[in-house]
This record gives structure tokens, sequence and C-alpha cells, in this order.
């Protein structure tokens, strides 16, 4: 370690606390982070940690808890202060202008006087100083749109040096990238701390924690639950402490009973709009009478996966067959015609895409079967049967409050998924896709919700649930496939599964094969 | 020969004088949408600026009084569109539209309760308005062939705010490229998220852009009724606000071009009046309406991407909310 | 502390509040020009009003408000600005006077009523159409081609009025007069068949036009799939293509709409009142439907209310031109820009007010 055992560290929390509503977002957490440190902060989705690093960033206010920089007390109610204090983030989401040039989008807000001519030569100069001390190897003059999305991200570095900061922070930097840019990163990482930066990796993935970290802090459910050197400890005990012994959901259900397969894909392939292939040949089979769970961290290609199959978006390439009927690629994408196929789907986006958030409830049950023939006639629609529909499903499937025309907004979001959930499973389908389906929803909610999967199941549809819950996933799933960069890496029989196992396969794909096979 | 040159140069000089209030309507739109504030509200800023210039000058009969009473007249409204769209985050089409509308309604309203002409204003003398300049040497260079017109006809003979319109031009695009300012401008229209992050105040900064946008509409509403007219006709601006934001489109949102646009479009104008019942050999007769049709369907033309591709500023009409 | 406002201050508080703030502001231009606000009011709904003149003038006008207030409104549920009321008002003009001056004395009026209507709701649904099919598949702003639209409708209809449609030996640019028999008979002489006297006035069938497009509109929202379809993209698209939707083709057929109710403005000026083809009839309609549909919060039922009330403004306002010289007609404009304003950029301004108001009446 180069730091002085005597130096403050660069940034020490203490007890810091925040509530969102119902969420206990942070609870007392505390963390010294040395300086000229790489440190990094693990937990699952949802642990906290992004929270945590907009507190220290400015974006909230904690509502209690001491932040000192450099071993002084500071207020940091803004990314202003953050800057002013020498702390730089690097979003996960990159905050640039795309038509300007690097130069302009590292000068902004630092310009050096009214005139841009003094401050141009300046900053290109001591851009290229930058670079040369750091090998960032982009072009000031380049513009930040044309740039690859590895790039882009050295220019937030950049843009974060030239300021000064000393501490600079990192929300998951390889999510978007490639690994020769990711080795890159961590190239520039290291020589940031061999020049005395202080750097903070946030991050749910372990081989990254274990290629370039001094030290890191695991947390979980809004707290640190450990903190390790990282020479002292492996990307095992990583997992099992990131995954931790959380209460079982338990579901009663009998053994699968797998059918006829109902849907099968074939090298499934996709590029988004940037080229960056999403679906990498996905293959694989869900038989009728079984939940076929797919893990992973999310981002990974699960929602394209989904949206594929529920027909909003067109595939590159590969093949689809839902009982027996072929979708190629060449047909233009339909999600009415997948509807009528018997594929229903419970979107993981609730509010963008499973209702209208301004629409009554009985609108928003209609939602995707407006032109069944039970609800429209040749010209008008049936608006008897309609509200007759919403009121049986919100009965069966105990939605509260009981109000048809009721803004779907003005329900919880337990309450607003079940509503959905009925109303996919109301045509009995033959294939159902389900993504995140409980995801910010309440207990009792999530275990109507999974009883419900069960028994589609056991009716004998085909079953493909899409969850990072990997509780959910253990609870429901009777094989379990793990997806990572676009790609199916190992499948699982549920029997032979366990949380390390899954947590590894779905951390580290590179490195997952052979842990998966010594399993 | 000679006679044909002098009309050429009459023409030259007649698509200045009416590109004039197109060039600082265009620059105006172009400090408010660069921002990311879309200003549908053009026309109603000059009628407004037209009225108030024409009113104040009547009443003093001084023209720079009247200069200042159009911009601030301009820039007040500026500041309504600027309050609903910036603080308020309100529809910017919808509040540029009232403007529109309000500015048309208040104009006649106030012209007849105050001057009982009919909605006009009383016709100034020329020390209330901006005449033409004469430039020094003007008649004796004026016999020079071929040179002498021109610098006496097409260079000299507008007035004031011709000039400062085309001053206007290469100092809009020196701002906007030049200057910290014109830097967090052209920021804050692509992306406001960028600009907060980096410790600039986004509200401020496009209010001083709808403010610049306010004075340069006060100019071009000026130029209406006391510079080119000798006082205020209900509607005078007819339009001409929104051939302006036709032109900062044809423009892409930039200085030069935008430029040529105004001429192009003026241009258009002064020929489609030269143009009127005479008959073009090989074509016949041009109806003017075709050719005062032309810059909107250029610029329709343009939009559907057919002439290069306009691209507004990525955050033009969004209103700003910081993620928190 | 804020709370949620309760549904109704929504649906009625916040807008009259708006509309209210709005006459306030317009009551204080009076009091500028050194006239008594409330005097001003009396006379206009007296003028407005007070005999069966005045309220056949107020319909009259209602008329083309409800119109292009429903187009707009229409629009908007699709998640559109349609700024090209005008334009597509002034097309909806030129259908209706082509047919009628071709068919006029030709056929009865049993045939030419549904031939003109029809007429001026594809002359304007085609208007519509072009920044419509820009809008849905090259992404050009409809806003923009909208307003190009109007002006060039505008100078579309003085050149086929000067140049081409233009009366011969004749110095304005009108039409011929149409023949009687081609005229959309006036509700003065209707009603006096079932005996009731009413003074004379431009009211003519074309409210019951009004009437029923509110009907349809109404019933297309939100009693058809396509209607259920229009307004799902306009709350969001990405739900849309969720549920099947295409939302180019619904983009492009709710414009068709709405330029076809603005089109219908044509059937009451050009046969209702005007019986010829004339520039300019459409003047003001197409952006006054703007603030009908503001004000009425895009629902027929509202459109209908706002639409009595802009009657009632120009005619009251007419009238009170002619007691108190020194407000003009124009006032109505001026009230229409404030309304736009109040009720649609600055919609939220007194809502901070009312939640304050109401979480403190909640604690008490």
């Amino acid at each position: 370690m180069p730091a002085a055992e005597s130096a403050p560290p660069a940034i020490e929390l203490r007890h810091i606390d925040k509530r969102f509503g119902t969420v206990h977002a942070n609870r007392d957490v505390s963390m010294s982070i040395a300086r000229g440190s790489i440190t990094g902060i693990v937990g699952e989705n949802g642990a906290g940690k992004s929270t945590l690093m907009s507190i220290l960033y400015g974006f909230y206010e904690a509502d209690s808890g001491e932040i000192l920089v450099n071993g002084k007390p500071a207020a940091i109610n803004s990314a202003h202060d953050a800057l002013r204090l020498g702390i730089g983030m690097v979003h996960q989401h990159f905050v640039l202008i795309d038509p300007f040039t690097i130069l302009e989008n590292v000068m902004l807000g630092a310009e050096g006087g009214a005139l841009l001519r003094r401050g141009k030569a300046s900053a290109k100069q001591e851009l290229e100083r930058l670079e040369r001390e750091y090998g960032l190897g982009v072009d000031p003059d380049a513009v930040v749109g044309t740039l690859p999305v590895g790039a882009q991200q050295r220019v937030e570095i950049l843009k974060a040096l030239y300021r000064g900061a000393g501490i600079l922070i990192l929300d998951e930097p390889t999510g978007v990238l490639t690994p020769q840019e990711t080795d890159q990163l961590f190239r520039i990482l290291k020589t940031l701390r061999a020049r005395g930066s202080t750097v903070i990796l946030i991050t749910h993935k372990l081989r990254e924690i274990m290629a370039v970290t001094d030290e890191v802090y695991v947390m979980r459910g809004g707290a640190v639950v450990a903190h390790r050197r990282t020479a002292k400890t492996d990307a095992g005990e990583l997992a099992e402490l990131m995954v931790g012994r959380k209460v079982r959901l338990e579901i009663e259900k009998g053994p699968a009973k797998p059918g006829a397969e109902r849907l099968v894909v074939e090298d499934l392939t996709l590029h988004d709009a940037r080229g960056v292939t999403v679906l990498d040949h996905v293959s694989f089979a869900a038989r009728g009478g079984e939940i076929v769970g797919i893990a992973g961290v999310s981002g990974n290609g699960q929602s394209e996966l989904l949206e594929v199959l529920a027909g909003i978006r067109a595939a590159d390439a590969g093949r689809i067959v839902v009982d027996g009927v072929e979708i190629t690629p060449s047909q233009p994408r339909d999600p009415a015609r997948m509807r009528d196929l018997g594929v229903a789907h419970i979107p993981e986006d609730r509010h963008r895409l499973g209702l209208v958030v301004s629409f009554e409830a009985t609108e928003s049950a209609l939602l995707g079967y407006q032109h069944d023939e039970a609800y429209a006639g040749a010209v008008l629609q049936r608006h008897g049967a309609i509200n007759r529909h919403c009121a049986a499903l919100m009965d069966e499937f105990d939605v509260r409050p009981r109000q048809p025309f009721l803004r779907s907004a003005s329900f919880s979001g337990g309450n607003q998924q079940k509503l959905i959930v009925a109303r996919e499973l109301a045509r009995a389908p033959k294939v159902l896709l389900v993504g995140q389906p409980t995801r910010g929803v309440d207990i009792g909610a999530i275990e109507f919700i999974h009883r419900q999967l069960v028994e589609h199941r056991d009716a004998g549809c085909a079953v493909l649930l899409v969850s990072v819950e990997l509780d959910e996933i253990m609870a429901l799933a009777d094989r379990i496939l793990v997806m990572c960069d676009g790609r199916i890496v190992g499948e699982v029989a549920r029997s032979d599964a366990d949380e390390r196992v899954l947590g590894l396969m779905m951390a580290n794909a590179r490195g997952a094969d052979g842990i998966a096979a010594s399993a | 020969m000679e006679d044909a040159y002098l009309v050429a140069l009459l023409t030259l000089s007649a698509t200045i004088r009416v590109s004039t209030p197109l060039i600082l309507g265009a620059m105006a739109g172009l400090f408010s949408e660069r921002s990311g504030i879309v200003d549908v509200g053009l026309e109603g800023k000059m009628l407004a600026a037209a009225f108030a210039a024409a009113a104040a000058s009547a009443v003093t009969h001084v023209a720079v009084i009247g200069l200042a009473a159009g911009i601030a007249t301009s820039v007040m409204m500026a500041l309504i569109h600027g309050y609903a769209s910036i603080t308020q985050r309100g529809n910017q089409v919808v509040s540029g539209v009232a403007i529109n509308i309000l500015v048309a309604g208040l104009t006649v309203v106030l012209g007849i309760a105050w001057f009982h002409q009919g909605g006009e204003t009383p016709p100034l003398p020329p020390e209330g308005r901006f005449m033409p300049i004469a430039l020094p040497f003007q008649d004796t260079v004026a016999a020079v062939p071929v040179l002498g017109p021109i610098y006496a006809r097409l260079i000299g003979g507008h007035n004031l705010l011709v000039y400062v319109a085309l001053a206007t031009v290469p100092l809009t695009h020196w701002i906007v490229n030049a200057t910290r300012f014109g830097l967090r401008l052209r920021a804050v229209g692509e992306n406001p998220q960028a600009v907060d992050t980096a410790g600039i105040s986004v509200a401020w900064l496009r209010y001083r852009a709808v403010i610049l946008c306010g004075v340069l509409t006060g100019v071009a509403g000026t130029y209406l009724s006391i510079a080119q007219n000798a006082n205020f006709i209900r509607n005078m601006s007819a339009g001409q606000g929104f051939i302006a934001l036709a032109a900062l489109i044809f423009g892409k949102w930039r200085a030069w071009p935008a430029f040529g646009a105004c001429l192009l479009f003026g241009f258009l104008d002064a020929v489609a009046i030269r143009l009127q019942g005479v008959s073009v050999p090989g074509i016949g007769e041009v109806p003017v309406q075709f050719i005062q049709a032309l810059p909107y369907a250029l610029t329709v033309i343009l939009l559907a991407g057919f002439i290069g591709k306009a691209v507004a500023p990525r955050a033009s009409g969004i209103p700003y909310v910081k993620e928190h | 502390m804020r709370v949620p406002l309760p549904r109704w201050a929504d649906m009625a508080l916040i807008p009259v509040a708006n509309v209210v703030l709005a006459l306030f502001a317009a009551g204080l231009i009076v009091l500028i020009i050194g006239e008594n606000p409330l005097k001003a009011v009396r006379i206009m709904v007296a003028g407005a009003l007070g005999d069966s003149e005045g309220v056949g003038y107020t319909l009259y006008y209602a008329t083309n408000y409800i119109f292009t207030g429903l187009a707009v409104a229409v629009a908007f549920h699709a998640g559109l600005f349609n700024i090209g009321g005008e334009g597509q008002a002034y097309l909806g003009g030129l259908g209706v006077g082509l047919v009628l001056l071709a068919f006029d004395r030709v056929l009865p009026l049993a045939a030419l009523i549904p031939l003109a209507v029809l007429a001026a709701a594809l002359f304007g649904a085609a208007w519509a159409f072009i920044p419509a099919y820009l809008q849905a598949y090259r992404g050009s702003h409809i806003v923009i081609t909208t307003i190009m639209f109007n002006f060039l409708a505008s100078a579309l209809m003085v050149y086929l009025m000067v140049n081409v449609l233009i009366a011969p030996h004749q110095m304005s640019p009108e039409s011929r007069e149409l023949a009687p028999g081609a005229w959309l008979p006036q509700v003065k002489p209707v009603l006096a068949a079932i005996g009731v006297t009413v003074a004379r006035s431009p009211l003519n069938l074309s409210f019951l036009l009004a009437l029923l497009a509110c009907v349809g509109v109404w019933a297309y929202l939100w009693h058809t799939p396509w209607g259920y379809e229009l307004r799902t993209v306009g709350q969001s698209e990405r739900a849309a293509v969720y549920a099947g939707v295409k939302p180019g083709r619904i983009i492009v057929v709710a414009m068709l709409v709405s330029g076809a109710l603005a089109g219908f403005v044509g059937v009451n000026e050009i046969m209702g009142v005007h019986h010829r083809l004339l520039l300019n009839f459409n003047l003001g309609y197409g952006f006054t439907g703007i603030a009908v549909a503001l004000m009425g919060r895009n629902h027929p039922v509202g459109v209908v209310l706002a639409g009595l009330l802009f009657g009632i403004l120009s005619q009251g306002g007419a009238e009170l031109a002619f007691e108190i010289p020194a407000i003009t007609p124009e006032m109505i404009v001026v009230i229409q820009g404030l309304i736009i304003l109040f009720s649609g950029a600055l919609a939220n301004f007194s809502r901070p007010f009312f939640e304050r108001v109401f979480a403190a009446t909640a604690r008490a």
C-alpha cells in the first residue's frame, strides 16, 4: 500500500442512513477508503451501492450520518460540491454531449475565461499531459458521439481528472464494455492508483473485484456485511457474502411433469442500435409443465430476450417456434400475433409496458386484448364485458382496492402487478413469459404470484421466468439457464443448483465454466 | 443593359431590406432553441415590439426611445415564455402559441384604446424613425459606372437597423462558437444534465438565452414599425416570425446557414413583388403565391429529410427535471 | 407538505381556476384601457345570451370552436399537437365549395349535404396527412410542419381564389354565389316550420353536425378498440407497442380524424353562412381550437362547454365593441391568448396553492 498509515483516509463514511418511503436503502453504513487505493463495493442489484454513491456525490442527502473527505467533515449537497472536494464520478449512463468534441466536453464548466480560445489552448495542453501520464488513448478533437462506448467512458474519466479529481467513483463501469476495453480500463485504474489517486469501483462482477481492487466492501440489503482485503479473500467467499443466507421463499410444488416442447428458440441473435451484440446465438427449449428460470445479472440480454419472444423487437437472426408454428426474423415484429399463438407476457417494466398508469384499471386490464371478440364488437367495445372481466380478475387475484374505475397509478406496486398477472393468465396461455414478476412487490403479493405461476405450470403451460433475484429462481424454476453477455453460459437442474454456483456463473462468465463443472 | 443591372441591384437591395427582420428573428430563435427552449412565439414577440416601438415613438418622436420600448416589451414577452417553459416546465409550444395570439389581440386593443385609428399608430415624422443613412461621398460615387450604384444603392441607402441585423450574424456565430456562454448554451440544448453536473445552473443559462432572444426580436419588431414603415399596422409581422423560424430550421440552427436561408427567403419575396403580373419568358406568369409559399414548402421538404437532415438540439422542448 | 389533489379538484377546480385567472388578467387589461370590467361582462352576457339573435350568433361561433376544439383534442389524445387546424379548416371549406360549385344546380339538398360533409372531411384530412405521415415515419416534428401547412394553405387559397375560382366580372376574390338550393338551412326557418319564432342569425344545421361530431369523438375515443389504441399511443408508446399497436399507423389515423374535424368548419362557413367560396373565412378558428381543447380538458363535453364560452365571448365581444367603442372585438383574441397561457403553458401555476390548501384542510 503506497499510502502512509498516518494519513487520513480519502473518504470516510460514518453511519450513513437513507430511506425512500418504506424502502431502507442504506442502513448505518460506515466505510473508510484509503487514499491511493482501489476499493471495490460489491452487492446484488438493490443492495444500496448506487444510493450510497449518490449520497457521496451530492445527488441525495443522507437522513443521518457523516461524510469526511481527507479527514475533514464535508457537506455535499450538489455535484458542484463534490467536484470542489475533488470527487469525480463516472456514471453508469454517461453524461456527455454527443455533438461536442472531447475537448469541449472536458472544458464545460471549467472553460478558463469568457472566451474559449485561450482556455482551449491550455485545456489542450492539459489533456496532452493527462494523455501522456495515463495513456487514455483519446484524441481531444474527436466528436464524442462518434466514439465507441469504451472511449466515451474514458472521456468521463478525463473530465474528472481535468477538474483535478483525486477521488474517482466508477459506477458499474464495465457493464457496457468489451473484454478488451475492460482490460484497458483496469490498466488506467492501476495507473491512477500508482499516481496517488483514490478509486472506488462499484460493481457486481467478482472477477473485476479480484482483478483490480485492494480492498472490498460487500453490501447486502442496504448494509455493509463484510470488509475484506482483496488478497485475503476469494470469489467464492464474496459470492456467498453477496447472496447471503436469506429467509428462503418456500413454495409448495410437486415435481414438474414436462410435456411437449411449447417454445423452441434457436440461434437467436440481436444487435442493438450501436451494433453491439445483445443476444448471441441463444438456443433453448421450454416444455409445457415446466418453469425454466433464466438467471443473470440484469443487463446481460434477458430483457431483450423477453422482448424478442413477445414480438416487441425483431431479432436479427435465428428462429422461434411456438407450439409448432415458426417465426423467423424476416416476419415483422408483431406482439398481437404472438398473443394469438398463445404467448402471454408479464413484462419487466410494469409502469412503461405492463399498464398505462393514467388509465383506469378496466382499461389497463384490457391492454393487448383490445380486439378480442369478447371485448370488441364490429365497431364498439363491449364495456359491460370489459368491466365484468376486470372485476372478475380483481376478485380472483385479490387486487385491492377492488375498484375497476380507479386509475392504475393509484394501486400499489403489488396490486398493479397482480392485475397484470391476472390479465396475462386469464387466457390460459401455452407459453408464459415472465420478467421480474415480483420486483417492488410486497411479500404477500409475491407469494400469491408465485403460487399462480406454479399452478399454470401444472396446467401444462411452459413458463419462462427471468429474474435477477436468485431466491426467486431457486424457489420456482425446475431448470435454470444462466445468461451472461447475451449468451446462455450454463444450464443447471434445480436439484443441482445452489446460490454459490449460480452466483459465480452469473458474476464471472468467462472463468465460470471450470467452477460450474467442479461444483 | 444598364437598366437590367439597375433592376438587379434594386432587387438585391430590396432583398436585404426584406431579409432584415428575418435575420434578426432567426438569430433570436437561434439563441432560444440552441438552449433547448422551442420558440414558436417569435412572431408574437416581433409584433409586440413593433407596436411598442411605434407607440413610444409616436409619443416621443425619438426613434431610440421607440427601439428601447420595442426591446423592453419583447423581452417581457420572452420572460413570460421563459417563466412558463423553464420555471413552470410547461409546454413550450403552447406557451409560444399563447404569446402569438395574446399579442395579436392586445396590440389592436391597446392601439385602438390609445390612438383611436383602427388599430394603427399615427404616422411618424423622420426623427421618430430610423431613416436611411447616407454613406460618405454617396452622391459623388454614385456616378461611377458599375461600382457606383453598388456603393450607393446596395451597400448604402439602408437604415441603422439593417446594419445591426447584418452585424448580428457574425456576432451570433462568434458568441455561440467562441465564448464560454456559447459553449454552455450549446451544451444545455443538447444535454442539460451534463451542464448541471458540471455545476452550472440550467435555468439561469436558459433564461439568459431567452432574454437574448427577446432583445433580438425586439429589434426586429422595431425595424418593422419605425424603420421599414412609418407606423404600426395591425398584424404587420404577417408571418415573418414564422419565416424566420423556418429559416432557422433551414439553416439547421447555425448562424451563417440561417443567414443564407433568410437571404434566400427574402430574395424570393423581393422577386415575387417584382414578378407580380410579369410574364417570364418560357414559363409564363409565375403566381406570386407560389413564390411566397416556397419558404414553407422548402422547410417541410427539409424536415422530411430530403435535403440533408435537420436535427434539432436534442433537449429542445423538454423541460429539465433534475433527476433525483 | 403537499398531498395529491382529489380527482374532482384535478378535473374541475384547477381548470376553472385557470380560466378565472385568465379572465382576471383580461379584466386588468380592460381596467388599463380605462373601462369598467364588470360593466363589460354585463354587456357581453346580455349581448350573447340576452335575446334569440344573440344566442343564435353565440351558437354559430360555438359551432366552429367545437369543430376545431375537437380536432385539437383528438390529436392531443394521440400525443400530438396539431397547430394546423387553421389550414385544415381552410381546405375543408375549399372542399365544400368545390363540391357545391360543381353540383349545386344538379343535385338536391339531401344529396348535397352528405357530399359537402364528406368533402370537408376529405380535404381537411388530406391537408393533415402529409404532416402526419412525416411525423410517423420520418420523425419530422408535427408542430413545425403543421405551422408550415397553415401558410401553404393560405397561399394555395389566395392563388385559387384570385386566379381560378373568382367569379367573372368581379373585383373581390370570391366565387359566384351558390344556388339557394345548396344552402344549408338556417335555424330560423327550420324552427319556424315547427312553430317557434326566433330572430335571424347565421346559426344553421351544422350546429347539429358539431354535436354529432362530439358524440362521434366521444364514442370513437372511449367506446371503440381503435380509440382505445389511440389513447394508449398518446399515453405510452411503449405500452402501445406491447399491446400490439402500431404507433405510426395510429398517428396517421389520429391526424386524419383531426384534420377532418377541423375541415367541418368549412361546412358551417361556406354552406351555412357565406354561400360562396371566399378568403379568410377560417381566420382564427384553428388557433382558438387550441384554447377550447385545453380549457375543455380534451373531452367532448368540455369542448362543448368551452366552445360555448368562446361563442359567448365572440358574440358578446362584438356587442361590447358596439357599446363601448374603446373595447374592440380583438379583446376576444386577447382572452383566447390568456386562456391558452393559463390553461396550457401555466396549467400547474395554481396547483401548489391548492395542494397547500388541501393539505391544510386535511390537517385541520
